[in-house]
């Protein structure tokens, strides 16, 4: 039994090692406040949703699996809640009455507890399949048609009392016999365990030998001996108690699965109906294969934006075919961090299968995601400012492989102008070359404008607006790179000037 | 060539008594920290001592090298571990068996330890065949090895063992536990109940889920209620259990004392080569140097072996330097900023030469090294209230025992010496002690600030760490022959990290 509401054929991955750069894309596309609004408290969503954001996909197709089951889920949300109180309620149930077989080590004190798992969630499966009976017609996404229909195959109504009956087989109350052969030190192994004989075949048979036999009795005070032949016993019934705990495990595992993959809709269904609630838009994107360039939205937004002002914030359009490069100047306070961050953003919510922040939004898929944007100095004074920033550089030239996106924010600007410039320009350069994507927020005039000057096909310039009278409207648009950001501005404004 | 010894060439040198001491200048160049980590895991093998003892031959040491470089082989080192792991359970399972009270029991772990060992030998000696050897010393040891394998002795003995166990192993039987009562007969075709039980469950057991068999530990020994059910086995097989006693009683010392030793020995070389693969892994380059008894020596690329095993598990990159001395050059003087590699540097020379003097693949890509007779070594010492002295003094005193032990074979490394003094003083004190050193002959490595030392006279070569000279506080940890040109911009330090635009292309490959 197997959920597959994340993959097609496989299951979730919770412990998934994140990439080496999942701190940074936490810090820098302030991901905290998107999951917080995706668990509404729940902690397990948080670390869920966490997960797949920064676990994405690349293949179109895997992305389109979840944005089919997610869909259902937005159309279905009640049910969908309902389902997902039921691995809950098994873990309740687990930790109320302490069940659990992880830290017994004899096999008949496996087997007991297996067989009291085993009672309780066949209780839950029966309800699982009552809620699959009823709603699994309103449900159209592959992934849930599959889900349902394992559901009613898997616990047809004749298996739980099948289950009742060995159960009940499994007491051993009439002794047990064993066969064995001599192992490594002549100690026994292989322990089997054969048909029991009946009650009074045993009499009989000790009475009635068919072969010869050698026996004994341990003395009823010792309790050494007593101890050393209930061991024995334990090897016999190992099989069986470990076939009923790893049923019961995988129940367990089933319902825990459950759980963690509904998580991540779960969050979705929260995050939806936030931005609801804020009057904001979503869009299902459109993904394109990592090989080609695209980058054409309506409306898209910085999410976490908005859910920190409570309220809409201004969106930005764009359409960018085959471009590999975006460098965005202009005014300082001009809404380029905030469109760098809803970049970023919106690729990793559309890789991980989620609708993203737009009123419409297709791009290309990338490999990876990296961000490059400014940190505060180093305070272990290991290294000066440019010094760490190009180590930073390095690390992700380590990782990173063509057809990754890599956004920039007012990198390499810890030295003079001319210089910042050139670093910009090789690494840019060199970047373009090996078919990695980049947007770039810079105010390196001398780097921006010689890009601008050498007029390559793939290179998109943006400039963050400004109005005669200085007012920003935080809107992105084409233009040419500007010798000053307007810093007089700032000025003016913070000294009243 | 008779074998004795796969680490010593002639009879004379493996009866050398074997130190049990590190040489003194273990410490100062950290070597005791990569020998704790070489040897952490082969504790049984008493390996350290090997690694106290330097060669003073260099065919000794060529002997060495040979071994190891045909262990480079991965198909080679992986036959020895096998073995080696194998002569590992043979000496768990005798020691076993000496701790056992029940006799079907303590023979039937004494017959498993046989068993092994058979196994271990006939498949040591099968890989060795196969071998493409070029070391003397592995190929007599084949030698002595395909000898002993088909001896009368040992072909006896593998046989019989297989003999006994095949009658064991086919040996089954029955015990039906009633309360506390048990009869054990022989087995007669029962039906398994598990398997029963086990395919009603098989619809929710799908997955690699948890193993809840309890786990059965072959040195957990017996209770005299399997010793009992043991017994009354042999009284329902009493021919196998016959065989048993008979086999144990002819073969009560099976093992031969010279595969013994080798199994400890090779040991050395399988340490060694281990460790160095983390390093090699992290591209560090290793070779074998060329042993010299003249004295114009080289290394390119060279590193700090100790620091490399602090760096590498952390990731942090090793910085690797060269060194030559041509002509009459006898004394590196290495001076330059603090923290810039240099005491580094001067440990990596002494510790190449130690290496190089016990057999080992060294630091660097190419090397010619000296045959010395020791390695001497002042390093600067935390003052000690017990000995009385000032610290000056103390630096005076240890430098005269160097230089009394010194010969022109050896090689000193001193390591900031005469700090606690003005600088004429430390000016006029180096100047004598680079007479004496000049006069010895010997070489030398000799980390200061007394600049004027570094030009001395032909003999003397000077090297500096050098530093990023716009933002000095970044170091390279090179240390070059000349003094750094100047020249280091903003795009310096993108060059340092490899992030210009032809790094990159380089880096990133599709």
């Amino acid at each position: 039994m197997k959920a597959f509401l994340m993959y097609r054929d496989r299951d979730f991955d919770p412990d998934e090692k994140l990439p080496p750069n999942a701190d940074a894309l936490m810090q820098d596309l302030e991901l905290n406040t998107l999951l917080e609004a995706m668990a509404r408290g729940d902690e397990f969503v948080f670390a869920i949703c966490r997960q797949a954001l920064l676990t994405g996909l690349d293949d179109p197709e895997a992305i389109r699996y979840r944005q089919d089951i997610l869909r259902d889920c937005l159309k279905n949300a009640a049910v969908v809640r309902e389902l997902y109180q039921i691995p809950i309620e098994a873990m309740v149930n687990k930790r109320k009455s302490y069940l659990g077989i992880f830290s017994i080590h004899y096999a008949s004190g496996v087997l007991s507890n297996a067989i009291r798992l085993l009672e309780m969630f066949v209780e839950l499966l029966r309800k699982l399949r009552r809620i699959a009976d009823e709603h699994a017609e309103s449900f159209q996404s592959e992934g849930f048609r599959r889900f349902f229909a394992m559901i009613a195959r898997e616990l047809d109504d004749d298996y739980s009392a099948v289950v009742d009956t060995h159960l009940k087989a499994l007491r051993f109350r009439g002794g047990v016999l064993l066969s064995a052969q001599l192992g490594q030190g002549n100690e026994g192994t292989g322990y089997v365990l054969r048909k029991p004989p009946r009650r009074q075949a045993w009499v009989k048979e000790v009475l009635t030998a068919r072969s010869p036999s050698y026996g004994f009795s341990i003395d009823p005070r010792d309790d050494h001996g007593a101890r050393a032949l209930s061991e024995l016993r334990d090897r016999g019934i190992d099989l069986v108690a470990n076939a009923a705990a790893q049923s019961a495990d995988h129940i367990d595992s089933f319902l825990k699965m459950l759980r963690i993959e509904l998580a991540f809709y779960i969050g979705c269904l929260n995050l939806y109906e936030r931005l609801t609630e804020l009057g904001e838009p979503i869009a299902f994107p459109v993904p394109v294969d990592a090989g080609r360039r695209r980058h054409s939205f309506t409306g898209l937004y910085d999410a976490c934006l908005a859910l920190t002002m409570n309220g809409r914030v201004v969106g930005n359009d764009l359409c960018a075919e085959d471009k590999g490069l975006v460098i965005i100047t202009g005014a300082n306070q001009g809404g380029k961090s905030t469109f760098l961050r809803s970049i970023g953003l919106a690729q990793l919510m559309m890789q991980c299968g989620m609708y993203v922040p737009a009123e419409s939004f297709s791009a290309n898929l990338c490999g990876r995601l990296f961000t490059h944007f400014k940190r505060e100095e180093d305070t272990t004074m290991k290294s000066g400012k440019l010094d760490e920033e190009l180590a930073r550089m390095s690390t992700i030239v380590d990782e990173i492989r063509p057809d990754c996106m890599v956004l920039f924010n007012e990198s390499f600007a810890a030295t003079n102008e001319r210089e910042g410039s050139e670093i910009a320009r090789q690494i840019v350069s060199a970047l373009l070359e090996v078919r990695v994507k980049v947007f770039f927020v810079t105010h390196l005039y001398t780097f921006a404008h010689g890009l601008f000057e050498s007029r390559r096909q793939n290179v998109t310039f943006l400039r963050a607006e400004r109005e005669e009278d200085g007012r920003r409207t935080f809107r992105l648009v084409e233009g040419e790179p500007l010798q000053t950001s307007y810093g007089e501005d700032l000025y003016g404004e913070v000294f009243g000037a | 060539m008779v074998f004795e010894s796969i680490l010593y060439l002639n009879a004379e040198g493996s009866a050398r008594r074997e130190s049990t001491d590190p040489p003194p200048c273990f410490s100062d160049l950290n070597l005791d920290q990569v020998v704790d980590t070489i040897t952490a895991r082969r504790q049984e093998y008493n390996l350290k001592p090997f690694f106290y003892t330097p060669l003073d031959d260099s065919d000794d040491i060529r002997y060495r090298q040979e071994v190891m470089q045909d262990l480079e082989d991965e198909t080679l080192l992986e036959s020895i571990r096998s073995f080696a792991e194998k002569m590992a359970v043979v000496r768990r399972y005798l020691g076993l068996a000496e701790k056992l009270e029940f006799r079907n029991h303590r023979e039937g772990w004494f017959l498993e330890a046989a068993i092994v060992y058979c196994d271990a030998v006939a498949a040591l000696a099968h890989d060795l065949g196969r071998a493409g050897l070029r070391s003397r010393g592995l190929l007599a040891f084949r030698t002595y090895l395909t000898d002993y394998v088909s001896s009368d002795g040992f072909v006896s003995l593998a046989e019989e063992a297989a003999r006994v166990k095949a009658d064991l192993s086919a040996v089954r039987y029955c015990v039906t536990i009633n309360g506390l009562k048990v009869r054990v007969r022989k087995y007669e075709g029962e039906t398994d109940y598990s398997a029963e039980v086990e395919q009603t469950f098989e619809k929710f057991r799908q997955g690699a889920v948890r193993d809840y068999r309890t786990k059965t530990n072959p040195a957990a020994g017996m209770s005299y209620v399997e010793a009992q059910i043991l017994d009354c086995v042999a009284r329902l097989f009493p021919e196998a259990f016959a065989n048993l006693h008979g086999f144990c009683e002819r073969h009560d010392r099976f093992l031969d004392e010279t595969v013994r030793r080798f199994d400890r020995e090779i040991q050395f070389y399988v340490a060694y080569l281990e460790f160095i693969a983390k390093l090699k892994e992290a591209g560090l380059p290793f070779c074998y140097p060329e042993i010299t008894t003249a004295k114009e020596v080289y290394d390119y690329e060279g590193f700090d072996i100790a620091l490399a095993n602090r760096l590498v598990p952390e990731s942090i990159p090793v910085v690797c330097n060269d060194f030559f001395l041509e002509g009459s050059e006898r004394v590196i003087v290495v001076s330059g900023p603090n923290q810039g590699g240099k005491t580094t540097f001067a440990r990596t020379f002494g510790q190449l030469h130690y290496l190089a003097s016990i057999g080992c693949p060294v630091p660097g890509r190419k090397a010619r090294l000296f045959l010395c007779d020791r390695v001497l070594t002042h390093f600067e010492k935390v003052e000690d209230i017990k000995n009385l002295r000032g610290k000056l003094q103390d630096d005076l005193i240890r430098i005269r025992a160097i230089l009394e032990q010194s010969t022109p074979r050896s090689i000193v490394i001193i390591n900031e010496i005469f700090s606690s003094t003005t600088f004429r003083d430390a000016l006029f004190l180096s100047q004598r002690i680079m007479e004496r050193i000049v006069e010895l002959d010997c070489l030398c490595v000799w980390v200061t600030f007394v600049d004027e030392i570094a030009s001395y006279n032909e003999k003397t070569v000077s090297m500096v760490s050098t530093v990023v000279p716009e933002n000095p506080a970044v170091r390279t940890f090179k240390i070059l022959r000349k003094p750094a040109d100047g020249l280091a911009y903003a795009l310096s330090i993108a060059e340092k990290h490899r992030v210009t635009y032809q790094h990159i292309l380089e880096r990133i490959r599709p």
